[in-house]
């Protein structure tokens, strides 16, 4: 139906601006993981030296794993917050329902920095949250390990991505025919055994989407270890940061990236595999 | 004067001229033939269907004919010109969608006014042809109504309407009543062919119903798998049926299969005198041309048997008669409404209904 | 879906959901609060509420400054990724070619690949294009990175939408390119504005990308990020709330827009747009 000008007409640009402004940087990136920096200076030498150093160095060895673990942490944190809200959303809030949805969404839209530095101001020694317990007098000092440590980052990161995490779970939820439900009822099962045998695992696609989602994001940020992390809680995104700034070793921070953009396109793959298995249509 | 008058035989006459001819037209998506070499004429003013299951190819051709896709061999003529080299929106053919297709952001007077719009027209002329369009299928009062407010019937018409006001050479009519009910199906059905006579314009329409068929057109082309299985007048090809499967698919029938042998046909029990060269045969014999023998001779011209009651299905006006014969094969019959019937009885037929049939 | 499941009651998972909610919102509700402190932020609890941080903040050229640029590059990376964005949907839902795995792939990419990745490569290529870091840089980093977010909306939407209407607006005598204007973009009408919508609102918060391609003038994100690294004022606070009013007041025009909660007419006159 469509003439080939028309395809052509559409396919074209995008095509043209998408080869040219993100398969090209894309390329730039790992064609630079494959350099290396002499005095200071760029020098297009192809060699393995960067990935070596990366996975040897046990500076470098520890920050990866720390961040893999907070992403992990991240992610289930996350789920363990936001699964059971779409849960209750979607099969007993009722007629409150679509408001209660809004309320979750709202945050969404707020600036990421803002509520990053929200949490700085409540955690800080200083902060909101020392204050109140000292109010309560629960405390009588304030508690150190709350703000400038991976369980600062943790935090933050758990309450960016809660919503986050929530939206194709309650998505998948809704989309779980409610006669299934009853039909499970009927034949005996009470509400705990219908949702372990019916409910989770008709909602697992959305889950894995969530999941994929946060721990591929967390993973990548560095803005929140720069905010509430300290020294402690830096993040492999954060030394990347430092090699395209004052540490300057481009080729470096160039295969780092990689890195975790191998980890990342592994995940979305392993994602979609897993998704493909458990979505029954 | 409809096509029906002025051409009383079922195949399209030398002098009749052809508004659309398919030569030799084929169809393939990727490895799958969908049209296998369709040749087939329409007269201007006539009212043709395609009838055919759902896969048979019936909506391809229209398709193809409106432009939506390109034969992958022959070609299509219109009016003694090239049509399957023009793209859509140049052909004097306009469709009716199966869904209606109506445009949700436009009101009906907008819809209906998009053809001419596009093409142009001046406004003056637009707003007379509208009004006429919608009085045509009597939808005035909701000019102004989105078709979202509107019932399904409502919006065939609208459908309708807007195809119509553009005074096309051909219209397309890809099943549009399949998705009413059957009340409003009918009513419909004799809407559309009234419509049909008085202005003139040859449908083309499609549809597997075939009583919808037979009830509207002047001619009937039965696809099968992609090729013509027969081409005649509703009559004609319920009386006289070419193969066993336009005979089972056109209304209900026996597919008594047997042989000729030395004058006589042999199906089972079953015997009558019957022309032909010996060999396998297979006759249609439909069921309402069996009658039960009321005495004991069988008048010439009828062949009689014997068969035993299976089962009896009550419907109103008839009753239709699952009956075992002697041979072991499984009629049905229909009589007229006379109660309920038990054990062994005769039953006889014209010899002249049983239509001998290809495979 | 249809049918309900009688909705019992569950005290204890609404409890906990009542937790996660408050989870979710504590931060913001004490950000707003706190911008009314007079003693700055932290402490407990606020005493002394006053206006002072945001008549400091009407007063605070840079900030306006910075507004401006966001709202710039923010609209100019709303028509980029529209227009990119709708034909690479186009393209995808009805073009076949080489290689058409790998450009939605690569499209999509930018979702869920973490910024600091997409603003490093478009660094690079910018040095290896030997072009300056400005606001230019950071639009055309917004426009591609938010491609995927335009394209994912429009190809919902003309999954969505009926193919038979472009059909029927070929066979009524419409060109292709009428039907495009006549028929398809207004059946896309909603999803162009989601869209719109979304990618102006992730623009003006963009941190990640935008912090690789900035030059001298700063967006609202990195002016505030800049005043952070010097210490923490209330005034950041007072800004901070600005925002959560205008993204509060952004979603609830969206949502009234779409349901029934607008006029009838207005509604039609949305239609006709």
């Amino acid at each position: 139906m469509y003439s080939r000008t028309y395809k052509t007409l559409v396919s074209l640009p995008p095509l043209l601006w998408v080869g040219l402004f993100l398969l090209l940087p894309y390329a730039l990136m790992f064609a630079h993981s494959f350099w290396a920096v002499h005095d200071g200076a760029l020098v297009h030498q192809w060699n393995l030296h960067n990935y070596v150093t990366l996975f040897s160095k046990p500076v470098y060895v520890e920050v990866l794993l720390r961040t893999m673990r907070i992403a992990a942490s991240v992610t289930l944190c996350s789920l363990l917050l936001g699964y059971p809200l779409a849960y209750y959303l979607s099969f007993r809030a009722g007629a409150r329902k679509e408001l209660l949805y809004q309320l979750v969404i709202v945050p969404l839209w707020v600036s990421y920095l803002v509520r990053g530095y929200a949490w700085k101001t409540i955690l800080g020694s200083e902060g909101v949250l020392n204050g109140f317990l000292q109010y309560l007098h629960l405390t009588h000092a304030p508690v150190a390990f709350l703000l400038y440590s991976p369980f600062a980052v943790v935090l933050m990161l758990t309450h960016i991505y809660t919503p986050f995490v929530f939206l194709p779970i309650y998505a998948a939820l809704e989309h779980i025919p409610r006669p299934l439900v009853e039909a499970s009822h009927d034949l005996g099962a009470g509400s705990a055994q219908t949702f372990l045998r019916v409910i989770l695992p008709l909602s697992i696609p959305g889950l894995l989407a969530g999941a994929t989602f946060a721990f591929a994001l967390s993973l990548g940020d560095f803005l929140a270890p720069l905010l509430v992390g300290g020294a402690s809680g830096t993040m492999i995104a954060n030394v990347v940061q430092s090699l395209f700034g004052a540490a300057y070793d481009w080729p470096l921070g160039a295969a780092i990236s990689v890195c975790i953009l191998i980890i990342t396109i592994s995940l979305l793959f392993l994602s979609e595999r897993l998704e493909k298995r458990w979505s029954f249509k | 004067m409809s096509f029906a008058a002025a051409n009383p035989q079922q195949q399209l006459s030398p002098e009749l001229e052809a508004l659309l001819e398919l030569r030799g037209v084929a169809k393939c998506f990727g490895a799958r033939e969908v049209l296998k070499n369709i040749s087939l004429n329409i007269a201007s003013g006539e009212f043709l269907t395609l009838l055919g299951e759902s896969g048979s190819g019936k909506t391809t051709v229209l398709r193809l004919v409106a432009g939506f896709e390109q034969p992958s061999a022959g070609e299509i003529w219109m009016s003694g010109q090239r049509l399957d080299t023009l793209p859509p929106y140049k052909r004097r053919v306009n469709t009716v969608f199966q869904h209606y297709a109506l445009f949700p952001h436009l009101s009906v007077r907008e819809n209906v006014a998009y053809g001419l719009r596009v093409q142009k027209t001046s406004a003056t002329e637009i707003g007379g042809r509208v009004d006429e369009a919608l009085r045509m299928v009597k939808m005035q009062e909701f000019a102004a109504s989105r078709p979202s407010k509107l019932s399904g019937g409502q919006q065939q018409r609208v459908a309708l309407a807007r195809a119509l006001v553009n005074r096309p050479l051909l219209l397309l009519l890809d099943e549009p009543l399949s998705a009413l009910d059957a009340n409003l199906r009918k009513q419909m059905q004799g809407e559309l062919k009234a419509l049909q006579r008085e202005l003139g314009i040859t449908f083309l329409f499609v549809t597997h119903d075939q009583e919808e068929a037979m009830a509207l057109s002047d001619r009937i082309a039965l696809l099968r798998d992609g090729a013509l299985e027969q081409v005649a007048s509703p009559r004609e090809i319920y009386e006289h049926p070419a193969t066993a499967y336009t005979a089972q698919f056109i209304g209900q029938t026996n597919l008594l299969r047997g042989e000729i042998l030395d004058g006589t046909a042999r199906c089972g029990a079953l015997q009558w005198p019957a022309d032909g060269p010996s060999g396998a045969a297979i006759f249609s014999l439909r069921p309402e041309a069996i009658r039960l023998a009321s005495d004991a001779t069988a008048p010439p011209g009828t062949a009689r048997f014997r068969a035993t009651l299976q089962q009896q299905f009550f419907s109103g006006a008839s009753e239709l008669l699952e009956v075992h014969c002697d041979g072991g094969q499984l009629l049905r019959v229909r009589i007229s409404a006379r109660g309920p019937l038990s054990g062994e009885h005769d039953f006889i037929f014209s010899i002249a209904d049983a239509i001998r049939v290809q495979e | 879906m249809s049918g309900h499941a009688p909705t019992r009651r569950a005290p204890l998972l609404a409890i906990y959901s009542a937790f996660v909610f408050i989870f979710i919102y504590l931060p913001v509700v004490v950000l707003i609060l706190y911008s009314f402190n007079r003693d700055g932020v932290g402490g407990f609890p606020p005493r002394h509420l006053t206006f002072d941080w945001y008549r400091q903040l009407f007063a605070d050229a840079p900030i306006w400054g910075a507004v401006v640029n966001s709202l710039t590059v923010a609209a100019g990376s709303v028509a980029l990724s529209l227009t990119l964005g709708l034909l690479a949907a186009l393209a995808l839902d009805r073009a076949t070619f080489p290689g058409k795995a790998l450009f939605r792939r690569l499209v999509l990419l930018p979702l869920i690949l973490p910024g600091i990745i997409t603003g490093l490569s478009l660094l690079m290529f910018a040095v290896f294009a030997g072009a300056q870091l400005s606001l230019l840089s950071v639009f055309l980093g917004h426009g591609t990175a938010l491609i995927s977010v335009a394209t994912t909306e429009l190809f919902a939407g003309l999954q969505k939408m009926d193919r038979a209407q472009e059909e029927a607006s070929l066979d009524l005598g419409a060109t292709p390119w009428q039907t495009f204007w006549l028929v398809t973009l207004p059946n896309l009408k909603l999803s162009l504005i989601a869209a719109g919508l979304l990618i102006f609102t992730l623009s003006m918060d963009e941190i990640a990308v935008t912090f690789f391609l900035i030059g001298r003038d700063n967006t609202l994100p990195l002016e505030i990020w800049g005043r952070l690294r010097r210490g923490i004022t209330p005034e950041i606070n007072a800004v901070s709330t600005l925002i959560f009013a205008v993204s509060v007041a952004l979603i609830v025009i969206c949502y009234r827009v779409r349901t029934r909660g607008l006029g009838a007419e207005a509604q039609e006159l949305l239609e006709r747009l």
